[in-house]
């Protein structure tokens, strides 16, 4: 038995009428439950796409089903599936939190009764109840982006879409709002992810696609994905200082100063071996992290190579 | 049972736009209650009483308070819908409507029933303070009550296209300065157009607004210088017109969507 995609996009196309080709026919499947990552480089066309399922903007052709409806044939019904929390703070500025949230639930149609309840509860999970009779204008904005969150859970959809939740807050909200998207994940929401925090989207999404001037250039599993990063790089904080490079086999050093080595080293060579050689040197390590997110290191090389070939990427 | 839906989010849409006109009272409701003060003021009492009464034993604030009613109800329907859509518009909040299931037809009979309620309020607020000027009279209820609900319905729509289409706010002040007020003031609300001479007699009845003047003025008065026939034809035309127009609108998503 095959089971109806959370979301079914098929040679979706759009083309803005100054001529800009901002989606180029690009196909798109997401499991229902996954927590999927949707990244690319700015101007990509992901905010054009997530207009697009949210009828925020008109498609020039192709079709996108949530669950199975189309938003071309039953806008309402696929609508009523979607929860969207946009990059831009889109909520009216002089209203309270509240009413933002009860008024939310009354366009889908929620009983005012009932979408008083759910206000509390969101307000109180994503910590603005002490808000929630304030002018929204006042909060600051990493309290507005969580508002959004709340508002567009309103509706309990079955598809939430989040573009660039996290984008300018600080690391403690943003890690309080990953806790709250992956439990509302968990409970089997399916979740939409566009962010440029990409060590964000490794830790939280279990698929991944990679859009670049209006294409898909990756839809793979996040472990797959990252399997093809062949080559690593780690920064060594070294106890004493160490006047020449080791020479170690599988790895390349370079010395940043008197105490800090880089170490280039393929995956085929393990750590352990390379930690080995370096204490039969006499060299001993105080710390180690990798130079940059593995994520972001093949995000930006599949974005300058603009391919899908694997091989190219690890070469 | 259950209660529909959009008649949910209707009633939110609704109840959104009567708070906000009770929050901002000071805009919304009491510019009209002064201004209407100072016309029954200067033209019904200090000019009107030096004019002497119609053939029917009407004076001239009598006349002239039918004509001020519905100034106030065409200013603040039309001003309420572009200016709440085009705020809405402007500061985004419009998509929390777009991106819900609501259907387009529901969204404009919430903003227009908004607008339409505003007008009724000033409408009644200049109502008591005419009262203060003179004695009404209601001889057909009725076509004073549709005529005002028909007038508010039309200049609601008007103002909603003209949201839809405005990119700015000085797009949603240029059809109240230059085409609003000028249509009002030369609608007979001061005047009868029968006082008026070739060609300016017949060029009046080119604008709507002297139809709902004169329905009103019927209504309250007894008197009216067009046919009742007309005039409702004319305002049904027009709300028909504009409705198709402001779901047209919404639907192709012009103005709104990418």
């Amino acid at each position: 038995m095959t089971t109806i995609p959370a979301l079914d996009v098929v040679e979706l196309k759009k083309t803005y009428p100054n001529g800009v080709e901002a989606l180029k026919g690009i196909s798109l499947r997401v499991e229902p439950g996954d927590f999927f990552a949707l990244l690319g480089p700015n101007g990509a066309g992901k905010s054009t796409l997530i207009g697009i399922l949210s009828s925020l903007v008109n498609a020039t052709s192709g079709d996108a089903k949530i669950f199975g409806v189309s938003i071309r044939e039953q806008r309402s019904a696929a609508m009523r599936l979607i929860g969207l929390v946009p990059q831009e703070v889109n909520f009216n500025m002089f209203e309270k939190p509240f009413d933002i949230c009860v008024n939310q639930a009354g366009f889908y149609g929620i009983p005012r009764a009932e979408a008083g309840v759910r206000a509390e509860k969101y307000l109180k999970q994503l910590a603005l109840w002490d808000k929630a009779f304030g002018i929204a204008r006042a909060m600051s904005g990493g309290m507005k982006r969580r508002l959004m969150i709340a508002r567009a859970m309103m509706s309990e959809p079955k598809l939430l879409i989040l573009d660039e939740p996290t984008a300018g807050v600080d690391i403690e909200i943003r890690r309080s709002m990953w806790k709250f998207i992956s439990g509302i994940n968990a409970a089997g929401t399916t979740v939409i992810l566009t962010t440029h925090y990409l060590e964000e989207a490794e830790q939280l999404c279990r698929n991944i696609a990679i859009i670049d001037k209006g294409r898909i250039i990756e839809n793979t599993g996040m472990k797959s994905l990252l399997s093809k990063l062949d080559v690593e790089t780690f920064v060594l904080d070294l106890a004493q200082p160490e006047a020449a490079l080791p020479e170690v086999h599988g790895v390349k050093f370079t010395r940043i100063d008197d105490v800090t080595l880089e170490a280039e080293m393929s995956r085929e060579h393990d750590l352990n071996s390379m930690f080995a050689a370096l204490t039969a040197r006499g060299i001993a390590v105080r710390s180690m992290r990798n130079k940059a997110n593995r994520l972001e290191e093949l995000f930006v090389r599949l974005v300058e190579t603009g391919t899908t070939d694997a091989a190219k990427v690890a070469a | 049972m259950s209660t529909s839906p959009n008649l949910i989010a209707y009633a939110t849409i609704t109840r959104r736009e009567v708070v906000r006109i009770l929050r901002i009272w000071m805009q919304t409701l009491l510019p009209s209650a002064i201004t209407m003060t100072l016309y029954f003021v200067i033209f019904g009492r200090m000019v009107g009483s030096r004019i002497p009464p119609f053939a029917n034993g009407i004076t001239y604030i009598d006349y002239i308070v039918p004509g001020l009613i519905m100034m106030a109800v065409i200013t603040n329907s039309y001003g309420n819908i572009s200016s709440s859509f085009f705020g809405a518009k402007f500061g985004r909040h419009v998509e929390e409507m777009l991106a819900s299931p609501m259907p387009s037809w529901v969204i404009l009979t919430g903003y227009v029933t908004g607008a339409v309620l505003r007008g009724l309020m000033v409408a009644a607020i200049v109502l008591v303070i005419s009262l203060f000027f003179t004695r009404i009279h209601l001889y057909h209820p009725w076509i004073t009550l549709s005529t005002v609900l028909l007038t508010a319905i039309v200049f609601s729509l008007a103002g909603f296209v003209n949201a839809v289409y405005a990119k700015k706010f000085d797009d949603i002040s240029l059809v109240p300065t230059f085409v609003l007020t000028p249509l009002t003031y030369l609608g007979g609300v001061f005047y009868s157009v029968n006082q008026l001479g070739t060609p300016w007699r017949e060029i009046s009845h080119a604008n709507p607004i002297l139809y709902m003047v004169n329905a009103f003025r019927y209504g309250l008065l007894g008197i009216s210088d067009i046919s009742m026939t007309v005039a409702y034809a004319v305002m049904i035309g027009f709300a028909v017109t504009l409705t198709a127009l402001g779901l047209t609108l919404l639907n192709r998503g012009i103005g709104l969507r990418s």
